[in-house]
């Protein structure tokens, strides 16, 4: 049996979870076993994971559950693997799916591969999963060859798919014991998708000269729905909020589209985007290292073209 | 206060990354190695600074082998009181994960360190990994850490936002930008770096359960298609009919 763990922070699930139970089905199909569910806490709408591929959704609806906590939360996901004998455990590499993996593999004595990037290949009694390695400088196959194994998604690595209907949920309990963590409060963006979901990215940097200027960026972005970001020095600056930097010291990101404007590309930017499926490169320097890593470019004043592709993609959408 | 710091000895930011034997090694010649920069800028400094300020002891420790001694040494230079060698040449985060677990289990530290991943193999595994052996809580890629007495006051990075946290000592942490300000090391703590104590301890035996088995370069760009500035519609239309993704 596949074990998946569908997130659910503040009891919903993000499309992290959707993409989780699409793979943990996808896995379930190759080895020809069942696909089952775990969430923890009170979730909303729990039959839905059923759609993207689970037989079964399981839910420990202790509050205790509700928030953060790695060791509470691993142990639950190892007893269930255990009680119900799953071979293959599938997390989200999020956040908190990092702080959980780690755990679960020790509690299960299996081999864990974090950041999963596509379906694993399973011939035989091997093993073998894909993910980017050296900041997305290199792919790495992993062989894991414990009898039990925990892989760990990264996001937008698969789409969810519907592929089935509302799951039965089935109600469990287990002991949770008093946990070290307390969450005390949680501050999230709200109205915009987060930077590791979005699947349309337009970020800029420093060539846009002042933070007085982002309006033509923002307008951009909500004409294609995405989310905004910004280089390193943006951020140290103060001109865009922190969790807006993407890069390898902020937060690394693998969107369809990445539109980057006045960014030069330093090579611990590309670490952060390079990832990304298409990207596409504004820059009035024509030798900015960003081309060499770009699928489209322009070359000119950014101040001209960004407001001239926010027009043509209100454009195209009108015509559609 | 004890405090451990976990540094791992990573190829440089900029290195050009290939392998060797038909894509099953790393091959390291002409890179430079360094600290893994989250190990170094903000776990390492962050307990440096919570043992200045409280009278501590930073320890800092490494898997892996004799060469890593040069980036060990930093870690001392920086402030770590003394280190740590696990001599081992790890080749999975389980395996650096069981040796530092084993290690840590009878020293009784307060807070055991770790940088958010580091930027050679991306895992994010390894403290995890530890806090389970060690039956201690966990959070990762913290960005804020103080003390108020046994309990460690947190803010963690989620998706859009942050969380605040309280978790009772001893815990393990994992480092993200925000905790620290990268150190330089000044004259005087490369000076005392080379007399600080730095001991070998042997690795015990472990078998890894996940095995590397081939890298490989990511498929080349095939090259940057320029647009006129003066034709958005020509870009719009590309994105939509060639590349498929609007």
């Amino acid at each position: 049996m596949v074990l998946v763990f569908a997130e659910s922070p503040r009891g919903q699930f993000k499309k992290s979870a959707f993409e989780a139970v699409t793979y943990g089905k996808k896995v379930a199909d190759m080895m020809g076993v069942a696909c089952e569910v775990l969430t923890l806490g009170t979730v909303q709408d729990a039959a839905q994971l059923g759609k993207y591929g689970a037989s079964k959704v399981l839910n420990i609806a202790d509050t205790a559950y509700n928030d953060f906590d790695s060791q509470e939360q691993a142990a639950a996901i190892a007893d269930v693997a255990k009680s119900r004998g799953a071979t293959v455990i599938i997390l989200s590499h999020s956040s908190t799916g990092k702080s959980i993996s780690g755990r679960v593999a020790i509690r299960l004595d299996a081999g864990l591969v974090s950041g999963a990037n596509a379906l694993p290949t399973i011939s035989g009694g091997a093993f073998t999963v894909t993910k980017g390695v050296f900041s997305g400088k290199a792919i790495a196959e992993y062989a894991i060859t414990s009898p039990i194994k925990v892989v760990s998604l990264m996001g937008n690595a698969v789409k969810p798919e519907v592929s089935g209907q509302p799951a039965h949920v089935e109600n469990i309990t287990t002991s949770a014991a008093k946990g070290r963590i307390r969450v005390k409060s949680v501050k999230t963006q709200e109205g915009t998708v987060p930077l590791p979901e979005a699947e349309i990215v337009v970020s800029a940097g420093r060539g846009m000269k002042g933070p007085e200027n982002w309006g033509i960026v923002e307008d951009l972005a909500k004409t294609l729905n995405a989310t905004t970001a910004c280089s390193r020095p943006v951020a140290d600056s103060h001109w865009r909020p922190h969790h807006e930097h993407v890069g390898q010291t902020g937060i690394a990101i693998r969107p369809n589209l990445y539109i980057a404007i006045g960014i030069s590309g330093a090579i611990q930017h590309l670490a952060g985007v390079n990832n990304s499926k298409v990207i596409v490169v504004i820059n009035k320097d024509s030798e900015a290292p960003f081309f060499k890593a770009a699928d489209y470019g322009v070359v000119g004043d950014l101040f001209e073209i960004v407001p001239r592709l926010t027009d043509a993609f209100k454009k195209f959408k009108a015509n559609q | 206060m004890k405090l451990l710091v976990c540094i791992s000895q990573t190829p440089d930011t900029t290195a050009k990354v290939s392998f060797n034997n038909d894509g099953t090694d790393f091959n390291a010649a002409g890179v430079q190695f360094i600290m893994n920069p989250y190990d170094e800028w903000y776990a390492l400094v962050r307990a440096c600074e919570l043992s200045e300020a409280t009278g501590g002891k930073v320890t800092a420790l490494n898997v892996g082998p004799a060469t890593n001694e040069t980036v060990i040494r930093k870690a001392l230079a920086i402030g770590a009181d003394d280190a740590v060698r696990i001599d081992a040449d790890p080749k999975s985060a389980a395996y650096t994960a069981r040796q530092i677990a084993e290690y840590a289990r009878s020293q009784g530290y307060d807070i055991i360190f770790f940088g958010k991943e580091t930027i050679d193999y991306n895992g994010s595994e390894v403290g995890a990994m530890v806090a389970e052996y060690l039956d201690l809580p966990y959070v990762s890629y913290a960005s804020k850490l103080d003390l108020n007495g046994s309990v460690a006051m947190l803010e963690r990075e989620i998706e859009g936002g942050i969380e605040t946290l309280e978790v009772d000592l001893p815990c393990v942490i994992s480092a993200a930008k925000g905790m620290a300000e990268q150190r330089i090391p000044n004259m005087k703590g490369i000076m005392t770096s080379r007399s600080k104590p730095l001991s070998v301890v042997p690795p015990v035996a472990y078998d890894e359960p996940v095995k590397a088995t081939k890298f490989t370069l990511p498929p080349a760009k095939a090259g940057v298609k320029l647009v006129s500035p003066d034709n958005m519609d020509e870009l719009v239309r590309l994105l939509h009919e060639e590349a498929k993704i609007i």
